[in-house]
């Protein structure tokens, strides 16, 4: 379970995969463990495909703040193409974390950070969660991130079938439960 | 009391409450970020969950024609609109007020243009503070869904008879997705009577209503009229805020909440969601020693005068932060603020902050730097040197 008083993550994807989704089923799955959260977008001219972010807090008390996240506690990677594209580490704290979706190595470098891989598209794919021809990672990164975070991955299965439904909630929290087993720390 | 929390957006919240309400017709036209909270409306009208009629129109005019149309019936209605929407609906706006019909209407609060923008800042809420209407302003999730119902009773309250506009912050709010605490549907029923209006139309039972008055002094005591109902509303206000926590737990303080202030000295005053941050900054600064507190403005109409003073007399001084201009003057809440409590003798310095115009972000980090400054400089030298402040961040 989260030690500290607020929690601030930032998930950054791309337009249409779900990072949105993502931070608010999060939220859900942390209201089960006894923990007020809150979800938001950054709104702008977001697209299909083009780089967006997603933000989520997480504290034991109500969180009384709506400003945006500037110094995150961790940061969820959801497509491994976009640390070239974005500043994915901008803000982070020292001894910070994240969490990519990358089958090996993050390729970040080393730093003030701790970094955690997994192969969400490939679970993505076996598992056959593929929207116009897209693998949708977000489930998966946030069985990953459960697990980085200390969260019940229970709790976090049972939030995505409320969330989705039934049918397509039970293989989304599938992969979320394999994400959480496979994640490792990486480079 | 049976309480189920939900995870709701913003504008799910205020979507939820209309619901709650039982309104029986919606009519608005799109436009970010309010879209969403009709879209929500029409799901559970769709659904069968909600009895009511959504009419759809061509523009925010005819949406506010259309609903103080169904309001003048006698049923409950309501629309939502933000920035240009509710420019184009201004007309409509103060006829609604001056013909006493109560309607519930939400702003999701957004700049506005020239140039587009879609974030928030309170320019085209504040800019309707002369009309007529109640004004609340909402500064979480909860809040929202709690004040929109309250709204509804009030502005159906006899002593009242008005309509009201409900503000939340775009996106801030309206797309941030927070616990809420849904009511039971019964317990809702329980608040709300049947719906009351002073005049109804009924087919069949033809009057006139908004003709030309043979003396203008009718005219006159009309608008008259409209001022005394809101400032007889603040009573109602606090009955009504009074009820809602024996019912559910929750109250605002009704058309104001103090955060820290029975020993401060020094006073922020705010409106929005940005209150929440100002709480933060207002723990941060006693933890270094500064005697501060924090009046959170729930309503801007009627404006909470007489509470205000009370609260700060006696204090060392008090900042507003505005998050709008009325350009070539300062910020509204300020000039109501310094206006009052001038005429009230409350003899402080008062600073006012522009800041968080056109979604600038602003943290509880800048609230404490600006308003550490402002301490700091009536501390040295007993006066504010710019009172006017633009806050860029």
């Amino acid at each position: 379970m989260i030690q500290k008083d607020l929690v601030e993550i930032r998930f950054h994807g791309r337009g249409g995969q779900g990072a949105v989704t993502a931070a608010n089923i999060l939220v859900a799955a942390a209201w089960k463990s006894g923990l007020w959260g809150q979800a938001f977008p950054f709104f702008g001219a977001e697209r299909r495909g083009a780089p967006v972010v997603a933000f989520a807090r997480l504290s034991r008390r109500r969180v009384r703040l709506h400003s945006m996240i500037r110094h995150p506690d961790v940061v969820v990677i959801l497509d491994p193409k976009l640390p070239k594209l974005v500043n994915v580490l901008e803000g982070l704290k020292s001894g910070g974390k994240v969490v990519i979706n990358s089958a090996s190595k993050s390729g970040l470098g080393k730093g003030e950070y701790r970094v955690y891989c997994v192969d969400a598209t490939k679970i993505a794919l076996d598992l056959g969660l593929v929207l116009a021809g897209w693998p949708l990672a977000n489930t998966s990164m946030l069985g990953a991130l459960a697990k980085v975070l200390n969260l019940p991955i229970a709790d976090v299965k049972e939030a995505i079938v409320e969330y989705m439904g039934k049918k397509k909630g039970e293989v989304n929290a599938r992969a979320a439960e394999r994400a959480y087993v496979e994640v490792s720390e990486c480079e | 009391m049976k309480l189920v929390v939900m995870h709701l957006t913003g504008n799910y919240a205020v979507a939820w409450a209309v619901k709650l309400s039982r309104v029986k017709v919606v009519s608005a036209y799109p436009i970010t970020p309010q879209t969403t909270i009709v879209e929500k409306i029409s799901e559970f009208i769709e659904s069968g969950m909600m009895d009511a009629k959504i009419v759809r129109v061509e523009s925010e005019h005819s949406a506010l024609a259309t609903v103080f149309g169904a309001a003048s019936s006698g049923v409950r209605a309501f629309t939502a609109t933000s920035s240009h929407g509710l420019m184009y609906m201004y007309e409509m706006v103060w006829w609604s007020a001056g013909a006493r019909v109560p309607i519930v209407m939400a702003i999701v609060t957004r700049t506005i243009g020239a140039p587009w923008n879609i974030w928030s800042d309170h320019s085209d809420f504040m800019s309707q503070r002369d009309t007529g209407w109640l004004m609340i302003f909402a500064e979480h999730n909860q809040e929202v869904l709690d004040s929109v119902i309250q709204l509804f009773r009030i502005t159906e309250d006899p002593r009242v008879y008005l309509p009201g506009m409900i503000a939340l912050d775009a996106f801030i709010l309206s797309h941030t997705t927070e616990p809420v605490d849904v009511p039971d549907q019964s317990l809702v029923d329980s608040f709300l009577p049947s719906r009351r209006q002073p005049y109804t139309f009924k087919s069949g039972d033809p009057i006139t209503m908004g003709n030309l008055p043979s003396n203008p002094r009718d005219n006159m005591k009309m608008r008259w009229d409209v001022h005394e109902s809101l400032v007889a509303a603040k009573k109602v206000i606090m009955e009504v805020d009074r009820e809602w926590g024996e019912l559910t737990g929750r109250s605002y303080g009704g058309l104001i909440e103090c955060y820290r202030c029975s020993d401060a000295k020094y006073f922020i005053i705010g409106v929005g969601a940005w209150v929440g941050d100002m709480r933060e900054a207002v723990d941060m600064l006693r933890s270094e020693g500064y005697e501060v507190g924090l009046i959170k403005l729930r309503f801007v109409r009627p404006f909470p005068a007489e509470e205000l003073a009370e609260v700060v007399r006696g204090g060392k001084g008090a900042i507003v932060f505005d998050r709008s201009v009325s350009a070539g003057s300062a910020g509204p809440l300020y000039l109501d603020t310094v206006a009052h409590l001038g005429a009230l003798n409350v003899g402080v310095p008062v600073k006012n902050v522009i800041a968080g115009i056109a979604g600038v972000d602003v943290t509880y980090n800048d609230i404490a730097g600006v308003v550490r400054s402002f301490i700091e400089e009536i501390e040295s030298k007993g006066v504010v040197s710019n009172y006017v402040e633009w806050y860029f961040g």
